[in-house]
């Protein structure tokens, strides 16, 4: 871990510049829609130094990422500046037209995008797709001299055989691998200033800290000043020395990292803070005495104060097993070109218990078959060997008929709370879809059963009307969760299931679930890669390498004494863990 | 790549035989006998009769009949016509015609398509668009055959800018206007296509970067925006290709075009059933080979494909 005030200090070294490298003031853009003009950023003002690193934070819709785009006027075309100017090296961007725009774009100003899935043309080679950056920025004339130069600027950003891959195409590469051409063609030009839209997101915790860990160096060699655009606190505080907390389209708080945490001033700060899950959180539990959450997030404070309670000790060792997996394999056969096949083993002889109500947190990289297992687990996808037991009764062999009842006892909550909700259909018809599903014919009976559900995730019964467009992704979650709590399921499989959601959001939903488990007696499975998540909701923990489990425990053994260095690494990648939280 | 190719090679042979064999099926399941119709009024000779059966081999079984019928196929023999002409010939001299006009139709839709799509979905919403699209409904809603009508009266007959008819003459100019006709009638469809994946390729994340990059509109539109959106586009066209080698009948008989449609039409009239299936057969084989070809062509704009 990079200790954070030594960073300061290097970061403050005095340029050659004597003013600010970027001067933003009183900055306000708003957008058309269809129902007229709304404010996204109302008089935001910063200043940056040469070579220093500031993140800007904040949730979804703050106005982080438009501040970032409307330094280099890529606003969405539905955006424009309203008022207020931004200087870049001594230059006036405002009312630049989008030709001498190009010119500071890629030169001056370097952009690091944050999904490496979408940010690549996928029809052309990633070697074209850094030859145009090159050949832009005149950094080189002939096609020999770009090209060398392009093999150099992915050499630089981490990709050790770029000549070999220049023509390989964007869907053969990894994310961390696009992520660092991406990182590469934002470099290419030694622009003075870095800016970096959530870059490492997308990413699991391992790779992007190494992702990370490079661009420091990179932009440490070259005194490139780095502005992070980031939800994540922890990640702002470790890598910048300077941080700005938005809320609502303006700063509400901006200062030096390690005093900002340490003692915050805005009571939303201060709220960030809370919520942030990091190593030193506590398992939430359920507050059964007052269970109704709010959705607005006013009452941040006792969210707060349940993470960092002590709970009690549970005695889950003493109930019944609600799922076994025993030895559970699974074996792709992968295609390797002309008619071979190579088989795959994507999980290993895997055997677990989770106790019923209780928590078993299923965390590790992509690719170590964490959500495959899962999958095998609701029935999705069939085993190669192995038996799966939920509830008594195994799935090996089990008939049609019966697989389907057991669906009513096992749900599942996905990731993307976007796309697992027909669009189509209202949150009311969603959430009784399982319910008609399993013979509950009686209209009123499902009416019934969907404002109960509703309200067991506080939400207001008036949304059952609505659709899921209408709707903010922490309250689609909610949705999904009602929806798999319909049939009144001993289990419930969560796959990343809080892994889209903001800090905020992502604490409210986490309270949601250790409610309803108090209160229903639920058995949660939960797979993850994020394992400051893990600390709060989970009562033991099973990490997955490769298909195999390599360390099994209760949360606070795997955090206090993990045994495997693979986890240790797991644990050193979460972003902020050597950092100081105020309490 | 070879797997793919393979498998789509594979997946035409049922196509083939099962078209043909309807085909087949359907001409000679239709009453009377085409030996004795041979004749016309005259009475024919039972004795002459029975040998050009066994000729045409139709004294066997249905089945073998067909089977017989597939094995000449593919040992290149299609049969005569009952002028006495090989089919083989007669598609020699209709052929290149037909491929002459649905090319330049071809040539001529993608040109419209993806001019006025692209240009249309840059300027979304603006005036450029919303006159193409009125544009486009007009031409859609209008019967092929009126178009053509309507083109011969104004450009050929009041005009005079260019022949009325094609007949013998067949040189790239003289089937210039047919060839205009249909490329405006199903132009529409290219461009829509073109249109709707121009507006989203635009605000696609690599867009974004492509202007970070410090690259300007005049190469990102070619580039990133119009190669994009080129692959459904293109697609569309070479099916089309497909669909127009076997459907300009109406062209041909409108512009007088001694070209495939005419002379399969022509056939049908008279009842030629050995023409009318040569030729459906052939028809079949190239709109299947054609198909093979977009998918392939699919994959040469797609590296995601290509790489399955």
């Amino acid at each position: 871990m990079n200790d954070a005030t030594t960073e300061v200090m290097s970061k403050q070294a005095p340029g050659q510049h004597d003013g600010p490298l970027v001067s933003v003031k009183d900055l306000e853009v708003s957008f058309r829609t269809l129902g007229g003009s709304v404010s996204a950023l109302r008089g935001v003002s910063f200043d940056m130094w040469p070579g220093e690193t500031v993140a800007i934070v904040g949730e979804s819709g703050s106005g982080k990422s438009t501040t970032a785009t409307a330094l280099i006027n890529l606003l969405p075309s539905n955006g424009m500046i309203g008022a207020g100017s931004i200087t870049i090296d001594g230059r006036e961007m405002v009312g630049l037209s989008q030709d001498q725009m190009a010119s500071v774009r890629g030169k001056i100003v370097g952009y690091v995008p944050q999904d490496p899935m979408s940010n690549l043309n996928p029809v052309w080679s990633v070697g074209f797709q850094v030859e145009e950056a090159v050949r832009a920025n005149g950094l080189a004339h002939t096609r020999k001299e770009i090209k060398s130069r392009a093999i150099e600027v992915l050499k630089e950003a981490g990709l050790a055989d770029a000549d070999r891959r220049m023509k390989q195409f964007p869907h053969q590469f990894s994310g961390g691998m696009r992520q660092r051409v991406l990182i590469g063609i934002g470099l290419a030009a030694d622009p003075k200033l870095l800016i970096a839209d959530e870059p490492t997101s997308a990413l699991d915790v391992t790779v992007q800290k190494t992702i990370l860990d490079h661009l420091d160096k990179l932009t440490r060699e070259n005194h490139t000043a780095v502005l992070f655009i980031t939800h994540d606190l922890g990640l702002a505080a470790e890598r910048a020395s300077k941080l700005i907390v938005m809320h609502r389209g303006k700063i509400v708080e901006a200062g030096p990292s390690v005093e900002l945490l340490e003692n915050p001033q805005h009571p939303y700060t201060k709220s960030l803070i809370a919520a942030a899950p990091s190593l030193a959180s506590r398992r939430i539990r359920g507050a059964s005495a007052s269970s109704d959450t709010d959705a607005g997030g006013p009452d941040m404070a006792r969210l707060a104060v349940h993470h960092h309670e002590a709970a009690e000790e549970h005695h889950i060792s003493e109930a019944p097993v609600s799922i076994e997996v025993k030895d559970l394999t699974k074996v792709f056969s992968i295609r390797k070109g002309g008619f071979r096949t190579e088989p795959l083993t994507a999980v290993d002889k895997i055997s677990f218990k989770v106790r019923k109500g209780s928590t078993l947190a299923l965390v590790g990289e992509s690719g170590s078959g964490k959500t495959t297992a899962a999958k095998m687990i609701l029935g999705l996808e069939p085993p190669t060997s192995g038996d799966i037991i939920v509830g008594g009764t195994n799935l090996n062999g089990i008939s049609r008929k019966a697989m389907f009842n057991l669906r009513s006892r096992m749900q599942p909550v996905f990731q993307d709370p976007y796309a697992s909700l027909d669009p189509q259909r209202s949150i009311g018809a969603i959430i009784a879809e399982p319910l008609r599903v399993h013979g509950v014919s009686d209209r009123s009976v499902r009416l019934a059963r969907v404002k109960e559900l509703l309200d067991q995730v506080s939400l207001p019964e008036s949304i059952a009307q609505r659709y899921p467009n209408e709707l903010s992704g922490g309250q689609r979650q909610r949705v999904a969760v009602a929806r798999a709590l319909a049939l009144k399921p001993e289990v419930v499989v969560l796959d990343e299931a809080v892994s889209a959601l903001d800090v905020l959001v992502q604490a409210q939903v986490l309270q949601l679930l250790a409610d309803l488990q108090e209160e229903l007696g639920l058995t949660y499975l939960f797979i993850t890669h994020d394992l400051a998540v893990v600390r709060v909701v989970a009562d033991e923990v099973a990490v997955m390498e490769d298909g195999k489990i390599v360390e099994t425990g209760t949360t606070d053994e795997i955090f206090e004494r993990a045994r495997k260095p693979y986890t240790q690494r797991l644990l050193d990648a979460i972003p902020g863990s050597g950092i100081k939280w105020a309490s | 790549m070879l797997r793919y190719i393979l498998r789509r090679l594979l997946q035409a042979v049922p196509v083939f035989l099962g078209t043909t064999f309807l085909i087949y099926f359907m001409v000679f399941a239709m009453p009377g006998n085409p030996i004795v119709a041979l004749f016309g009024d005259k009475t024919p000779n039972p004795a002459q009769v029975a040998a050009l059966e066994a000729q045409y081999n139709l004294d066997q079984p249905f089945f073998m009949q067909y089977l017989l019928y597939l094995k000449n196929v593919f040992t290149g023999d299609l049969g005569t016509t009952f002028s006495g002409r090989d089919v083989n010939t007669v598609l020699a001299d209709t052929f290149p015609v037909t491929l002459k006009l649905v090319l330049m139709a071809v040539v001529l839709e993608f040109f419209f398509a993806v001019v006025i799509g692209l240009i249309s979905g840059l300027r979304e919403g603006k005036f450029f668009d919303n006159a193409s699209v009125v544009l486009a409904l007009i031409f859609n809603s209008l019967p092929v055959f009126v178009g053509m009508f309507l083109a011969q009266y104004f450009v050929g007959i009041k005009w005079g800018w260019a022949p009325v008819t094609v007949g013998r003459d067949t040189s790239w100019g003289a089937m210039f206007l047919p060839a205009l006709v249909i490329a405006l009638t199903i132009y529409v469809t290219g461009m829509r296509l073109m249109r709707g994946s121009v507006i989203e390729s635009r605000s696609e994340d690599y867009v974004r970067t492509a202007y970070a990059k410090g690259l300007t509109s005049r190469r990102i539109i070619p580039v990133h925006i119009a190669r994009n959106s080129l692959i459904p586009v293109v697609t569309n066209t070479a099916a089309s290709f497909g669909a127009l080698i076997a459907g300009t009948t109406i062209t041909e008989g409108i512009f007088n075009i001694p070209g495939v449609g005419n002379t399969l039409y022509q056939a049908i009239i008279r009842g030629e059933n050995s023409t009318v299936v040569s030729f459906v057969t052939v028809l079949t084989l190239l709109y299947v080979i054609v198909n093979i070809l977009v998918d392939l062509l699919y994959a040469v704009l797609d590296p995601r494909i290509r790489y399955v």
